[in-house]
């Protein structure tokens, strides 16, 4: 028997190995948990790609500024130290590697690291990229976190990616509500499961080779 | 002498051209010079180009001008939103056309086009649905020390919109936060560039050391009030 991790312990498994001093980036949606969770002991620098570092957390209600948003358009506050710069600085320093870890949301990933989170590619849908495909090849280290299975049971780590890609072997790391993996050019390798979680069933959940 | 502050958005705006390409700044709530955009609807421009990150909100601003029909083309990151339902009308009843770009190779079309860059090659999207042209046509790669690169062309404007928070006669500007965003590319990628403050500094009062947007980039500026509005970026005191 074992039990998933609750979206929170995931955030707080991911939070686990952003190391102090670092630049890091939190894409929209749950990767923006992990900011609750960054150890109170080191020192971190949150960017949001519309022109800030040193992004603080949400605004004591009445307080919000809405020319101080994040990249999910929510109000948020500015630390000391923080730094505003314009929009081709803020994805100059995705492009040009100098943030340390991004976290992001995705539909799939594959062993080797490709990442799929922009677009399902449903015929008629209205398609919109924002800064998703900068931050994945941009990053020293991309993340990614997600549920490892779809409602419908299939593995959203897969051989190869169905859905339209974002970026090429970008993906470093993979953490799941069941397991945490590393993206290598020789494929899948698990870093850690949730108690209880056996290899064999792990593997048998993916459908596809995993390595120890 | 030089005095670039136009006393009236109608009068800053009274050239544009139809089938002008209009760079409009602003990312989300912040930024987004809503004066201006009233002023280029009131001012009539037709077959227009419009480069923002978004395609609009609710109804007001950008998705005004959007719903005049008087924009062919828009060339963005991020359309698709909760409220964008102006734009998607529009786009599914194929009234408008849609350059999809992703965010970080959209400012950086922008900045080459100000910087006077022909081209530039960028890792951004290779491999992907958007490493292509419009009309389904691959972009040209190349590999380039062993890592891979899609070449990218700038995005010129005939006329930039900002929104900024101070500016003085020669057109020099600071911003506010996050309300920067677009607007220091875009002014300088567009022919002519107009720009909204919410206060006149003398010149030489705004210090030299924290000017953002030199004034060369700025052709005229217009005074407009502090609006404590969501979308104004300023909340009541």
């Amino acid at each position: 028997m074992y039990i998933k991790r609750s979206k929170d312990e995931l955030a707080q498994r991911v939070a686990q190995d952003i190391f102090d001093g670092a630049y890091v980036n939190l894409g929209i949606g749950q990767p923006t948990l992990v900011a609750n969770h960054i150890p109170t002991h080191i020192e971190v620098v949150l960017h949001s790609e519309n022109g800030i570092l040193g992004m603080g957390s949400a605004p004591a209600k009445a307080e919000e500024d809405y020319d101080l948003i994040n990249a999910g358009k929510q109000p948020v506050t500015l630390r000391a130290g923080g730094a505003f710069f314009h929009h081709a600085d803020s994805f100059a320093m995705m492009r040009g590697g100098h943030l340390d870890i991004c976290v992001l949301g995705a539909f799939q990933v594959s062993a080797t690291g490709d990442l799929a989170n922009w677009s399902t590619g449903e015929p008629g849908s209205i398609p919109a990229v924002g800064g998703a495909m900068d931050l994945a090849i941009g990053a020293k280290q991309t993340w990614v976190m997600m549920d490892l299975l779809t409602k419908t049971g299939e593995s959203k780590v897969v051989q190869s990616c169905t859905y339209p890609l974002t970026g090429i072997g970008c993906v470093k790391r993979i953490y799941t509500d069941l397991a945490t993996f590393e993206c290598t050019p020789q494929g899948l390798k698990v870093i850690d499961t949730v108690n209880g979680l056996t290899y064999a069933e792990l593997k048998r959940l993916l459908g596809i080779p995993v390595m120890r | 002498m030089i005095n670039k502050i136009s006393p009236t958005i109608a009068q800053a705006l009274a050239d544009v051209q139809d089938g002008a390409t209009v760079l409009i700044g602003g990312f989300g709530t912040a930024g987004i010079p809503n004066e201006l955009i009233d002023g280029l609807i009131a001012q009539g421009a037709h077959e227009l180009t419009v480069v923002n990150n978004n395609a609009g909100n609710g109804d007001t601003g950008l998705a005004a001008l959007l719903k005049t029909g008087r924009v062919r083309k828009i060339i963005c990151s991020f359309p698709r939103q909760a409220d964008s339902f102006v734009f998607d009308e529009l786009y599914r009843s194929r009234k408008i056309e849609l350059e999809l770009v992703p965010q970080g190779n959209l400012t950086e079309r922008l900045r080459a086009a100000g910087a006077g860059v022909g081209a530039f090659f960028t890792p951004t999207g290779f491999g992907t649905e958007l490493a292509k042209n419009t009309d389904g046509s691959p972009k040209e790669t190349r590999r380039i020390n062993g890592k891979d690169y899609v070449l990218e062309y700038p995005i010129y404007g005939d006329l930039a919109l900002i929104k900024a928070e101070i500016g003085d006669r020669w057109g020099n500007l600071t911003y506010r936060k996050a309300a920067r965003n677009f607007g220091p590319v875009m002014a300088a990628a567009a022919k002519f560039t107009v720009a909204t403050v919410h206060h006149i500094a003398e010149l030489g009062e705004l210090n030299p050391e924290a000017i953002v947007t030199p004034g060369i980039y700025v052709s005229k500026i217009v005074k407009i009030d502090h609006v404590a509005t969501l979308a104004g970026g300023f909340k009541s005191a």
